[in-house]
């Protein structure tokens, strides 16, 4: 039986600009179990890395939470003080691998440093108690323990990519959000990255929030998926339902524009027209302005509807009423 | 078995371009150490004897992972860098090579006409703008952000010298607007770049490209740093001026499955070499190199069922150093068909294989279908 670990109701990020107030994200539910891997999905702009932030508490100002609820194992972390929730939850119980993190890693420390850093903060390790436990995480990740003296410039893309994977996962989170994790690497490199992820899944029963605009990236991973556009989900369900049975027009119009490697050439489809601006979205459903099957309902705002066991749509097509 | 085809570039009155050989080195800086031990200078071997052809109004792709050369090789052939070594053949529009002539004479004209671009002069590049133009990957970057759209579409013509009066030009850039449907071009001809969305700017980039009326055009990457969804909107745009304008492109990517949807023909390379060419189609359905196998296998696709197993990519390590290249095969230390076949090591280790026809117009560079 599948147990929720994290349990996200009515969540709402707002952006208080001078242009107005960006809904970045709005109104965002969804359950994550435990060993379960979720993906969300979006183009750029949609609310996708924002919605991750928000889960680790750390949305950039002039961003702030402003409503929802985040249940971390029973409690609302929402609820809780900063320092709290920076000792309890923060990398202890939900961990991120940011995106172009691997970029990040401090150039004038060795990798083995950089990870033993956590554990002396967050669980009072001497160093050589750390960098014990850092030699293992390399070892989990696929990396040489001795690459512990590595400075970053002696890694490639790939082994860097390891080394922030090895310091999420440095103090044992059951939950790791993954932001993009292969953005700028190659292919050969980014599937093997996804073989790690998969790995830990099995092995730690670590359960995985995989974010990217690529749907073929997310099918690699993900029992769960979340299409996000304008700061919502629009649609959401297992995997199996989104890619075989895709419900939401937008859904339809993003897997339709995938070129694929195998099977028959068809014409690739597109989604004509931008994403809304979220300081001042459409009233009704976000995505009509751009929906090839908008009608009039469309001008009111679409609810959340079950069409089969567990895959929702955010749609006047499957909406009754 | 019949005689073994190896691969040479096929040059006729239908080729556009072709490279033979191409090879370009970039000398890295030696170290003040360096020089006091007398250190013999080092290469970067970025593109390492080459050679394709591309036909009137094909796609070409190249396709290969960061660093292999794909770019430097299109950039070669706009000549924005020096070819160390090696023959780019081009055949130009009579009008452009004409007023090549004018310029000063042209020697090493091919049977066919095909001028050769690597020993061209500096000042004979200019004309050539007009035939070879290139798309380039990012439409944030490859933009001036203080031009208007107007300015950035119209300088190309001032350059040129098209058009004779302002009104000329500026139907020009309209029509050119409207040829990448930014229509009506008055709305987006005041725009500045940052007013545009990333879809608009490289179809901007695109209109720049093709202002000239080019015969022949290098894209790069067109399309990786758009959204999925208006990837298709590009490429779809691409293929229609194509077919509308007569252009021939050559492709560069990194994406198999791009371009599989839009080329003809494809050539893989790996650490500045081409590993395989052949029909695109054919080279994705049966790839023969076991470079090829592992880009083949490692590439995502929407498959949800893929995600309960892990899947086994057939390469080893990491692509090693261009200034230090393997000896051999330049793959051996990451094939895993060598350890299969440990009666080709002598070949794999030592010598360099040949590219050889497999199938017919599919050619592989491998000692697994090379003659010993």
């Amino acid at each position: 039986m599948s147990e929720p670990i994290l349990d996200v109701r009515n969540l709402k990020t707002y952006f208080y600009t001078a242009r107005g107030m960006v809904r970045a994200v709005d109104d965002v539910s969804f359950t994550l179990n435990k060993g379960e891997s979720l993906g969300i999905a979006g183009e750029s702009g949609c609310g996708k890395s924002t919605l991750a932030y928000s889960l680790i508490r750390l949305v950039p100002p002039p961003g702030k939470i402003t409503g929802g609820q985040i249940i971390f194992k029973g409690k609302n972390v929402l609820e809780m003080s900063e320092e709290e929730f920076r000792r309890e939850v923060r990398w202890k119980g939900i961990s991120m691998v940011f995106q172009g993190a691997m970029n990040a890693l401090n150039p004038v420390y060795t990798v083995g440093d950089q990870i033993a850093e956590v554990l002396m903060l967050h669980q009072g390790y001497s160093k050589k108690e750390a960098l014990e436990t850092v030699a293992k995480m390399l070892q989990m990740v696929g990396i040489d323990p001795k690459r512990l003296k590595s400075y970053p410039h002696e890694l490639s893309g790939g082994m860097k990519q390891r080394v922030v994977i090895a310091m999420a996962l440095a103090l044992n989170p059951p939950i790791v959000i993954a932001d993009e994790p292969t953005t700028a690497l190659d292919v050969v490199v980014q599937a093997q990255i996804m073989n790690l992820l998969k790995r830990l899944k099995k092995e730690l029963g670590l359960s995985i929030i995989l974010i990217s605009h690529d749907l073929s990236l997310i099918a690699e991973i993900a029992d769960k998926i979340a299409i996000m556009y304008g700061g919502e989900i629009i649609e959401y369900g297992p995997s199996e339902a989104i890619y075989n049975r895709p419900m939401h027009p937008y859904t339809i119009g993003l897997l339709g524009s995938i070129p694929r490697l195998h099977g028959e050439l068809r014409d690739l489809t597109w989604i004509p027209g931008f994403p809304p601006d979220l300081a001042n979205p459409p009233p009704g459903c976000r995505f009509m302005p751009r929906c090839p099957k908008a009608f009039n309902k469309c001008s009111e705002k679409p609810p959340l509807v079950e069409v089969e066991p567990g895959h929702y749509v955010k749609c006047w097509l499957y909406a009754k009423g | 078995m019949s005689e073994e085809r190896i691969y040479e570039p096929k040059i006729t009155s239908n080729t556009i371009l072709f490279a033979k050989n191409l090879r370009v080195y970039f000398p890295v800086r030696k170290s003040f150490l360096d020089i006091l031990r007398g250190r013999p200078q080092l290469y970067v071997k970025a593109v390492d004897g080459v050679s394709f052809d591309i036909s009137k109004g094909e796609v070409f792709a190249l396709v290969g992972e960061s660093g292999c050369g794909k770019t430097t090789t299109g950039k070669t052939i706009l000549r924005l860098n020096k070819p160390t070594e090696g023959e780019i053949g081009f055949l130009p529009s009579k009008e452009i090579l004409e007023e090549m002539r004018s310029y000063g004479g042209i020697n090493n004209i091919s049977e066919y006409g095909h001028i050769s671009l690597a020993s061209l002069n500096e000042h004979m590049l200019r004309p050539l703008r007009k035939d070879i133009q290139m798309i380039w990957q990012d439409p944030f970057g490859s933009l001036n952000p203080r031009r208007t759209i107007y300015e950035i579409l119209e300088e190309p013509l001032a350059i040129h010298g098209v058009g004779v009066s302002r009104e000329d030009r500026y139907d020009i850039v309209a029509k050119a607007l409207e040829s990448v449907k930014l229509t009506p071009p008055d709305e987006y001809m005041d725009r500045y770049p940052h007013m545009l969305s990333g879809g608009q700017r490289q179809r901007v980039v695109i209109a720049r490209a093709l202002i000239l009326n080019p015969k022949f055009v290098v894209a790069d990457e067109p399309v990786s740093m758009l959204d999925v969804s208006i990837r298709a909107e590009i490429l779809q745009l691409m293929m229609e001026l194509k077919n509308k304008l007569g252009l021939t492109y050559l492709f560069i990517t990194h994406d198999l499955a791009v371009a599989r949807y839009i080329s003809n023909r494809l050539a893989v390379m790996y650490l500045g070499q081409i590993v395989e060419i052949g029909d695109a189609r054919r080279v994705i359905e049966n790839p023969l190199h076991p470079y090829t196998r592992a880009l083949v296998e490692a590439i995502p696709e929407p498959e949800p069922s893929r995600r309960l197993a892990i899947r086994e990519i057939p390469i080893k390590g990491e692509v090693p150093s261009p200034i230090n290249i393997p000896a051999g095969c330049r793959f051996h230390p990451r094939c895993v068909a060598l350890d299969e076949k440990p009666e080709l090591r002598e070949y794999c280790m030592k010598r360099e294989p040949p590219l050889v026809e497999v199938e017919p117009g599919h050619y592989v560079k491998c000692w697994l279908y090379a003659k010993k």
